[in-house]
């Protein structure tokens, strides 16, 4: 009989080199590279390796995660310049030496590969990101009902993760950090975009300035860089519609907004 | 749980660069390739076209006709508005000049040329 095979020792093991940026704030004076070797399993993560880093190398290291699986949009980071979601990218997808690991690019650094949120989540705040029902429904009267059709029109924007990748591959927005912005769009349109919400009015006043929609100019690479799919250049596109349409409408409107 | 609200802002008078840029885009889309290829090389080469067909006395008479003379001010007009959105966001990208110098430089040129063309049609007559 021959011995069990010791799974662990099955796994192929390898060494990647990981640059990472520090930045402690009040003790650096700037963000610097600092360099580690990982040993792990040939198929790990980025995610996996900055766990593995902080388990067994600083223990000061700090990131942001929680899911490990694309959905809590916790670990955007920028890998070798790209925004990528640490989680979803393997470290054998990218091309042999050094991995360069950065914080999302066009956000304060608050500490090493943590930003500053705080902007972001005051956009989305901004766009009424809750259903605005048309009409007040009492529970006997039943559910607001919905076809697959109308469903379809905004199930795709209502995938978003809030993972910033968007924001930092915009030009636009690293340009101008008051630009609403691509992930905001999309989640407006997940709002405006569905049949049982009356806000659509409310929502299109909050981007018709130059800081909303109109900072965008078509660059696309939101939509490039998102890791659910969820397009929203196209949001933005919409809303740029939407928004030339009530520039010249709002005189026919009887309803002005407050 | 409160929700910040930001402030309303000041309209954008964008929507209307956006517009003329967006239709330009269209009618260039649409058009633009079959307008090269008659007026580039079919017309000059004349091949497969009907003889006289962009003679003086034919492009005269289409200019004169109230359509014809909508036709070409929507072309010419429109494709610079297009051209001109394009180039204003490239320049502005590169950072090559003031918002009111580059402005002029591109809007500015597309409504010279509306303009220019409105007039030209108008001189040519009916």
């Amino acid at each position: 009989m021959s011995e069990p095979v010791n799974a662990e020792s099955a796994v192929l093991q390898k060494t990647f080199e990981l640059r990472i940026l520090r930045y402690t704030p009040g003790r650096d004076e700037e963000p610097a590279f600092g360099s580690f070797q990982v040993t792990g399993a040939e198929g790990m993560t980025v995610l996996e390796a900055l766990q593995t880093i902080k388990d067994t190398l600083d223990g000061t290291l700090s990131y942001r995660w929680s899911c490990r699986m694309a959905v809590c949009g916790s670990c955007g980071m920028m890998i070798n310049g790209t925004p990528r979601l640490a989680c979803s990218t393997l470290l054998r997808d990218l091309p042999p030496g050094p991995v360069t690991v950065e914080p999302l690019q066009n956000f304060p650094i608050e500490r090493d590969l943590v930003i500053s949120v705080d902007a972001f989540v005051k956009k989305i705040e901004s766009v009424y990101p809750y259903l605005i029902p048309k009409e007040q429904k009492t529970v006997a009267e039943g559910p607001h009902l919905q076809t697959p059709a109308q469903m379809a029109a905004y199930e795709s924007f209502s995938d978003c993760i809030n993972c910033m990748l968007c924001y930092a591959a915009c030009p636009q927005f690293g340009e101008n950090p008051d630009f609403i912005g691509p992930g905001a769009m999309a989640m407006l349109q997940r709002y405006n975009g569905d049949s049982r919400d009356g806000g659509r009015q409310k929502r299109l006043d909050t981007i018709h300035g130059e800081d909303g929609v109109w900072s965008c100019t078509a660059v696309g690479i939101c939509s490039e860089v998102c890791p659910k799919q969820v397009d929203p250049a196209n949001a933005v596109n919409q809303n740029k519609t939407n928004s030339a349409f009530d520039f010249f409408l709002r005189f026919l409107r009887t309803e002005q907004p407050q | 749980m409160t929700f910040s609200t930001r402030e309303i802002q000041k309209r954008s008078i964008s929507p209307i660069f956006w517009l003329l840029f967006g239709a330009g885009g269209m009618l260039s889309a649409l058009f633009g390739p079959a307008l090269i290829l008659i007026t580039g090389i079919l017309a000059p080469t004349g091949t497969g076209l009907p003889e006289n067909f962009l003679s003086y006395d034919a492009a005269l008479a289409f200019a004169r006709n109230p359509l014809g003379k909508l036709v070409l001010l929507a072309l010419i007009a429109l494709f610079f508005w297009h051209g001109a959105e394009r180039v204003f966001l490239t320049l502005k990208d590169m950072k090559a000049g003031s918002s009111l110098v580059l402005k002029l430089g591109t809007y500015g040129v597309a409504a010279l040329v509306s303009v220019a063309t409105i007039l030209l049609l108008l001189a040519i007559g009916f």
